[in-house]
């Protein structure tokens, strides 16, 4: 039987276009499948893309890209019950050509992206499911879309965090509820200008604020928004396993809405029109919980592989799913070479992932779900922050303490220990 | 449309979105798990608050407004229900993403 393509990639979010165009500009024939009405249509993030791993990868997509905001302000806010602490990081080193990371909007990136892997010469068909995987004996042939039969030397899955497809494959078992968190997000418009003004910026300058602690209600979890050219995108990430067991009970469409509330969110999108809703899962379990990546005549790329991080408060995966992508693709161009796409011959690309910046990062943030799973980081520190500085700012009717007192008085032997014996260890994996 | 962000209740969000109905709906309780007590703990944690309890005390599932998002799957576990991403082209369609 005559293959009729070189891939068939499942799923044509950034991991499973980033295979497809690295194919096609290598001149091998792929073919994407997205469910969704156009690519990016079904895709969610919170919205911060790394350039430097990811830039030399696919070179001419850059300059015109649909990035919406170069960040130059870290910020990060420490909220108790009543109170918050924000920090703000800037450098005017960094704050120039080429930037680091941008903001980005995923109906538009993909779209475009999209297009570029068809220009290549990509095929991509839309609004179609893959529904099963075809075998011959233990090898992968090609998928079943409609009904109908399609073939290929390798099947690329790229169906993202829930990951049906490598589930048929044999590749992975059903996601547990430790190992996955659910990121809520509304897209709230805001003008430009006053983009600028919240946040302190001129124009094609944004920020990313992070927010921890009473905002998950003491769980694992945390506060995002981003800003966007006219628009900024707030939201939600809380551990799945943690919110089921939160008592009292409270749903996370809920929790959405009181982070809105807050003091320090209201001001920055007072006056802004929320035009959409969104929820994804993300796989959060980290280097232990990575899913085979390949094997016969089958790779798994991007979040279906469980390749998205949660480094600290930041959720990476884009950069991640793209760089798959763009690896497996090259594993398919090598095996070509000797016409060899079983097991064997596909290893190839688990070695080329553990070379680059995607499994080095993994080993590098290994114990950090684990020291994430401390619920003092969401309760305890928000809390002691807040309170000693409020020591430190308020003005009592009768004398004020000096600052070194106020200090002494929150930082007392107790916590010391509490931080060295319960906390440091795992911190430091952060 | 649009709306005041501040002021805005789930249904008002939901109906900001495009969905595009399909044939039949994607997510279902396995039969003889409805009485299952994970399902109430599901309630709480489905971004569109589809999961809810009956006057009998049984947790029904609604079908407007899935954002296909997993969570109930990953929560439940497939002993307690079937699901599967809906037919291609329709349910969520992100404008933005
Ligand atoms: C709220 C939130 C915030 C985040 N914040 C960030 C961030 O700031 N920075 C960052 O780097 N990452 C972030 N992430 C993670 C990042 O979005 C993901 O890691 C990334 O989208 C993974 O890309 P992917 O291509 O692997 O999967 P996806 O983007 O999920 O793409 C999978 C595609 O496969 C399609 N598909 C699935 N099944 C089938 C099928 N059977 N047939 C056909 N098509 C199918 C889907 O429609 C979809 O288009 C965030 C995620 C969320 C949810
Ligand atoms: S997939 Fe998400 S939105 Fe749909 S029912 Fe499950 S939890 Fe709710």
């Amino acid at each position: 039987m005559e293959e009729s393509f070189d891939a068939i990639i499942v799923g044509g979010g950034l991991s499973g276009l980033a295979a497809a165009y690295t194919l096609a500009a290598a001149g091998k024939s792929a073919l994407v499948i997205e469910r969704g009405d156009y690519c990016g249509a079904k895709n969610v993030t919170g919205g911060r893309m790394y350039l430097p791993p990811i830039r030399g990868l696919f070179p001419e997509i850059w300059d015109k890209a649909p990035l919406e905001r170069a960040i130059v302000h870290e910020e990060l806010c420490m909220i108790s019950a009543t109170g918050s602490m924000l920090m703000r990081y800037s450098n005017e080193a960094v704050a120039k050509e080429p930037y680091e990371s941008y903001t980005v909007l995923r109906a538009n990136f993909d779209r475009f992206f999209a297009k570029r892997a068809e220009r290549k010469g990509a095929q991509i068909i839309t609004k179609a499911k893959v529904e099963n995987l075809c075998f011959e004996g233990d090898r992968i042939k090609g998928v079943v879309v409609g009904g109908e039969k399609l073939y290929a030397n390798v099947v690329i899955i790229c169906d993202g965090a829930l990951s049906l497809i490598a589930e048929k494959a044999g590749l992975r078992k059903p996601g547990n509820k430790k190992d996955f968190a659910v990121g809520i997000k509304e897209l709230i418009e805001l003008d430009e200008e006053r983009v600028n003004e919240r946040f302190n910026v001129v124009d094609g300058q944004g920020a990313a604020r992070l927010f921890m602690g009473d905002i998950t209600r003491g769980k694992f979890g945390g506060g995002f928004i981003y800003a966007n050219k006219g628009s900024v995108s707030l939201g939600l990430v809380l551990g799945i396993a943690d919110l089921m067991d939160l008592e009292p009970a409270v749903a996370a469409p809920d929790l959405l809405d009181a982070f809105k509330k807050r003091s320090e969110v209201a001001s920055i999108i007072k006056g802004g029109q929320t035009v959409e809703y969104s929820a994804h899962v993300i796989p959060e379990g980290g280097y232990k919980k990575l899913s085979a990546f390949s094997g016969n005549g089958v790779l798994v790329c991007g979040d279906a592989a469980g390749l998205a991080l949660n480094a600290g408060i930041t959720v990476r995966g884009m950069e991640y799913a793209m760089a798959s992508g763009y690896y497996a693709a090259q594993a398919v161009i090598k095996a070509a070479e000797s016409n060899f796409f079983t097991a064997e011959g596909l290893k190839c690309y688990d070695r080329m992932l553990d070379e680059s910046f995607i499994i080095k990062d993994h080993l590098t943030y290994k114990g950090t779900p684990h020291a994430l799973e401390n619920h003092r980081l969401y309760t305890y520190y928000p809390e002691f922050v807040t309170n000693l500085l409020g020591n430190l700012y308020s003005m009592p009717e009768g004398p004020k303490q000096r600052a070194v007192q106020s200090v002494k008085k929150a930082v007392t032997p107790g916590v010391i220990w509490n931080i060295l014996r319960k906390d440091l260890g795992g911190l430091s994996k952060l | 449309m649009s709306v005041e962000s501040t002021a805005l209740g789930l249904a008002a969000k939901l109906g900001l979105n495009v969905f595009k109905e399909g044939e039949s709906f994607h997510i279902r309780i396995n039969p003889g798990q409805e009485g299952n007590a994970l399902l109430k703990k599901v309630i709480s944690v489905c971004p569109s608050a589809l999961y809810t309890i009956n006057d009998n005390g049984e947790v029904n599932l609604c079908e407007d407004g899935c954002l296909e998002c997993g969570t109930c799957r990953i929560a439940l576990g497939i002993e307690v229900i079937d699901w599967q991403y809906p037919e291609g082209g329709t349910g969520v369609q992100y404008r933005f993403g």
